[in-house]
């Protein structure tokens, strides 16, 4: 027996759509309202999972070719580099620095080293989630 | 430069190394990586005009200052002499593996940054003066040994060899540390200069004698000596040019290197002498005496390797008894350390030509058994003569170096006598004898090495190749330090002037203000004494065993192997590893539910005693906040989640409960105002439904006339302990406040100095940035975990470590 999946897929199309926003959103707003790295990288995984579980695995990894070990692996990287980064500038391991800019678009807009430090985390966060969903999912 | 930066040099080498393998595989890997010792050889020998005055050169670079840890450079004239042994051998070996490893076949890239690795822990070995960052090059040299010998990791052996040495030297090591450690306790400084400069006051202190033993077997170890040889014949396993550099040259001198740095501190105690005197004695005569039994080229030379470390040894020990002698620079004892130090750069050049003969002879003819070889003195002239000279040198016969050193080593094994301080008048006796004893040995295997190679029948059906020449290039190094074997013996002033005699005053400073006042003048002839009648003796006993070796050598297979080191150091391991695995086999039953038993039962158990100890249950109701209807509703779907998870009959309806669970939590921290938290938690129970999900589809099917789980007792108890140390700890934590909540902390900084609004998030990635990062890590590693677990499963395949 087939399952009828025409609702969940149709909904999904869009509603994928609305989490990953949200989870841009909330990751760059989690320095000064709820969210951060680890919830951004959270919802982004479940946006991936609801599509997997609309469509199916292979549909997925044909859509998203992403290597997960390897997002994991970039991700940390960059959070230990953004940790390490402050050792050159003769400060102790791990001091974030941030300033005020002015950029066009955006007006006045504070730019801080922990950003990068999240974007390590939301990485691995996401690198790790899919990396356990999708190999247990594959399993046969 | 600074001479703490040089150090590192090597090891910045071997970065680019890879680079140069892959781009321009080409040209040998080998002749770049040649440039990096042959520099630093002449960088350091413009130094020695200085140091041969004196001189010293100290650099440092601070390491991690709160610790008072930091790099020091220290070059004077033991540090030097080794600096140059380090940086000379090693550009003739690097010049000989050229030849010897193929470009096309062999790992260049791996073999040379390895070694490259080893050029900067061995000098960084000899140079510090911080006893730390000593500890820290000395087990590098270990790593990169481990490596060097496992550099063919498809071989049984290879692997078996590494691990032995690993072992045995990093056990070592530790113990080094150790004594290091309470040498900083006694006097307060992890300097060796500093040190030495206490050593009278160190002396009387009661770590001394545990100091003393615990450097010594770290020296010991690392050095080969009696009982802890036996790693050393089994890292002949390493490609030639390794064991050449290494395991003859350079890294087993580094128990040499420690025992000649540290008799400044440890001299004054009588224990170091008989302990340094007495154990490389016996080690020069044991392992003189079983070379013999070796069928092995290489193994030959290993068991040689040994018996000279224990003669140098033994010639440090008789050098420590000249601190307990009034005017020890007027007596014959003076000549103990200038024999070792002169020993051990002849070793190292005839030594170093016979490794890389026995390669050679190994690479040109395929077999390196003895039994097989032979006659080979036609078909490899240059070879032949090469060997000859190393052996003779070995031997001790001149006009080689070893002539001079030897006889200087029975000189001074004869001046014991003149040592009558601690009673010796009957023991000194034994010493001479035994090195005598040893000296034959030493001559015998020195000729069966050579000539049972070179001499006697040629069996070409009995060798895998065709035997011939090696080519050129190969040779270089080996008639090159063959020709320095001849050449010392001729101009052994100079080489004492220049070499020797600034080791010595480093040694001795007690004794020598500098390198001038070292009053020893080498001679080949010094008149009909004692010595050369011994040497005579020797020579002619020597000779006659040898003659009649083939009637006596069966004699070593009726030693048993059920008694050796080997087979101890074999026992061992199989208790230490079988003996752990049962251990663990106990309690781990590959049930997640016993380790969540001993997990819960040991949490509750430390947390209610911690409670207990420090009289923390208070229970206090004042202060609470009113309950609401929300709260009371959520709480009732909570408790009636759960119960529905306990009972459910089928699994579904199991993993839609606990979803039920974890949004109702998330509800709470919505009433509790905690955005963040509740954001995480639905997304988290979104997700782990979803994760259950999918390993629902992999669980067993129930069977429907599953009966009902037996009820525990015990783990009813632990889930009722755990249950109330939770409650417990949540009331108690409520009703007092030790400490004034850190909150308001956040609060006043979280804008001020990190500049963000969220205090969550800021403590993640901020004041808390360490856990996150060690965090993610562990993420990471829990995601590679699950791959391996499931995608690489481990299948019963049989023979995964075959040999290729």
């Amino acid at each position: 027996m087939r399952t009828n999946d025409v609702m969940l897929q149709t909904a999904t199309k869009v509603v994928t759509f609305i989490i990953l926003m949200f989870a841009v959103h909330i990751f760059f707003a989690g320095h000064y309202t709820p969210g951060g790295g680890f919830v951004g990288g959270l919802l982004t995984a479940s946006a991936i999972v609801l599509l997997m579980l609309a469509f199916d695995i292979p549909t997925i990894k044909k859509i998203l070719p992403i290597n997960y070990v390897v997002l994991t692996a970039v991700g940390l990287l960059i959070a230990i580099a953004t940790a390490s980064a402050s050792i050159f500038f003769d400060v102790p391991f791990f001091t974030h620095a941030y300033d005020y800019f002015d950029l066009p678009l955006f007006g006045e807009t504070s730019l801080h080293s922990a950003l990068l430090f999240d974007i390590g985390v939301y990485l691995v966060v996401v690198g790790v989630t899919m990396t356990i969903i999708q190999t247990i999912g594959e399993d046969e | 430069m600074s001479l703490v930066f040089l150090i590192f040099i090597p090891i910045l080498a071997a970065l680019f190394i890879p680079l140069l393998f892959k781009r321009l595989g080409q040209i040998h890997t080998g002749w770049f990586v040649l440039l990096v010792p042959a520099a630093l050889f002449f960088y350091y020998a413009t130094r020695l005009p200085s140091v041969m005055e004196g001189g010293t050169y100290v650099s440092e670079f601070s390491w991690i200052p709160s610790l008072d840890i930091a790099f020091v450079a220290y070059l004077d004239g033991l540090s030097l002499l080794f600096t140059l042994l380090i940086t000379g051998i090693g550009a003739l070996v690097v010049l000989y593996s050229i030849f010897y490893l193929d470009k096309h076949r062999e790992q260049l890239h791996n073999f040379y940054v390895y070694l490259l690795i080893f050029m900067s822990a061995m000098l960084g070995v000899v140079q510090s003066d911080h006893l730390i960052t000593l500890y820290l090059f000395w087990e590098l040299t270990s790593i990169s040994s481990f490596l060097l010998i496992a550099y063919w990791y498809t071989r049984d052996r290879s692997r078996f060899g590494a691990l032995k040495s690993m072992m045995i030297t990093v056990f070592g090591g530790l113990m080094m540390l150790g004594g290091f450690v309470l040498l900083s306790i006694m006097g307060g400084t992890y300097s060796i200069r500093e040190l030495i400069a206490q050593a009278p006051e160190l002396a009387q202190h009661d770590f001394f004698i545990w100091a003393l033993v615990l450097v010594l077997l770290g020296a010991f170890t690392k050095s080969a000596q009696f009982p802890f040889y036996i790693w050393l014949p089994d890292a002949m396993e390493a490609p030639t040019p390794v064991s050449a550099y290494l395991h003859s040259a350079t890294m087993v001198k580094a128990g040499i290197y420690l025992v000649a740095r540290l008799t400044p501190v440890f001299a004054l105690s009588e224990v170091w002498m008989w302990l340094v005197a007495g154990v490389g004695l016996f080690t020069m005569v044991w392992a003189s005496f079983f070379a013999l039994k070796q069928k092995d080229l290489k193994g030959i030379l290993a068991f040689s390797t040994v018996s000279q470390l224990g003669l140098i040894m033994s010639l440090l020990g008789v050098g420590a008894a000249a601190y307990h002698v009034e005017g020890a620079a007027d007596t014959y004892l003076k000549y103990a350390a200038f024999a070792a130090i002169f020993h051990l750069i002849n070793h190292a050049t005839f030594k170093g030509s016979l490794f890389m003969i026995a390669g050679i002879v190994d690479h040109e003819t395929g077999t390196r058994d003895i039994r097989k070889l032979g006659g080979l003195m036609s078909l490899m002239p240059i070879s032949f003569t090469v060997a000859l000279i190393g052996s003779l040198s070995m031997a001790g016969l001149p006009p080689f170096n070893g002539f001079l050193s030897k006889e200087m080593f029975l000189t001074a094994m004869l001046s014991l006598q003149e040592f009558n301080m601690f009673s010796m008048d009957v023991w000194w006796v034994l010493f001479p004898i035994i090195a005598w004893i040893g000296s034959v040995f030493t001559f015998i295997y020195s000729l069966y090495f050579v000539f049972h190679t070179f001499a006697g029948k040629h069996q070409p059906e009995q060798l895998p190749k065709q035997a011939h020449e090696a080519p050129v290039g190969m040779l270089i190094s080996p008639v090159f330090l063959a020709a320095l074997v001849v050449l010392i013996f001729f101009i052994p002033n100079l080489i004492g002037d220049w070499l020797v005699k600034p080791a010595v005053a480093a040694i001795q400073p007690f004794l020598y203000d500098s390198p001038q006042n070292v009053d020893i003048h080498v001679s080949a002839w010094h008149g009909f004494n004692t010595e050369l009648f011994m040497t005579l003796g020797i020579f002619a006993i020597g000779g006659l065993m040898f003659w009649t070796l083939r009637k006596w050598q069966h004699l070593y297979d009726l030693y048993p192997d059920s008694i050796s080191l080997n087979r101890l150091y074999d026992e061992m391991m199989l208790l230490s590893d079988g003996g752990a695995n049962r251990f663990s086999r106990i309690y781990m039953t590959g049930f997640i539910r016993s380790y969540l038993v001993y997990m819960f039962s040991f949490m509750t158990f430390i947390v209610l005693l911690t409670l207990f100890l420090n009289e923390a249950f208070q229970i206090d109701f004042s202060n609470l906040a009113p309950i609401g209807v929300y709260e009371i509703v959520i709480l009732l779907a909570l408790v009636g989640a759960t119960l529905t998870i306990l009972g459910s009959k089928s699994r579904l309806t199991a993993i839609i409960a606990l979803g039920a669970v974890g949004y109702s939590v998330a509800l709470l921290f919505v009433i509790f105002r905690a955005p963040d938290l509740a954001l995480t938690q639905l997304v988290i129970e979104t997700i782990s439904v979803a994760l259950f999900l999918l390993a629902f589809y992999h669980l067993p099917q129930i069977s429907r006339k599953e009966e009902r789980m037996k009820f525990r007792f015990g783990n009813a108890l632990v889930a009722l302990g755990v249950g109330v140390t939770m409650t417990l700890v949540a009331l108690s934590a409520h009703s007092q406040k030790a400490m004034p909540s850190i909150s308001e902390f956040y609060k006043e900084t979280v804008y001020k100095e990190a500049g963000g609004g969220n205090i969550v998030n800021v403590i993640l990635v901020d004041y808390r940035g360490f856990d996150t990062l060690f965090e993610i890590a562990v993420l990471g590693i829990a995601g590679i975990g699950i791959i391996t677990m499931i995608r690489l499963r481990l299948t019963k395949k049989e023979g995964q470590h075959e040999n290729k």
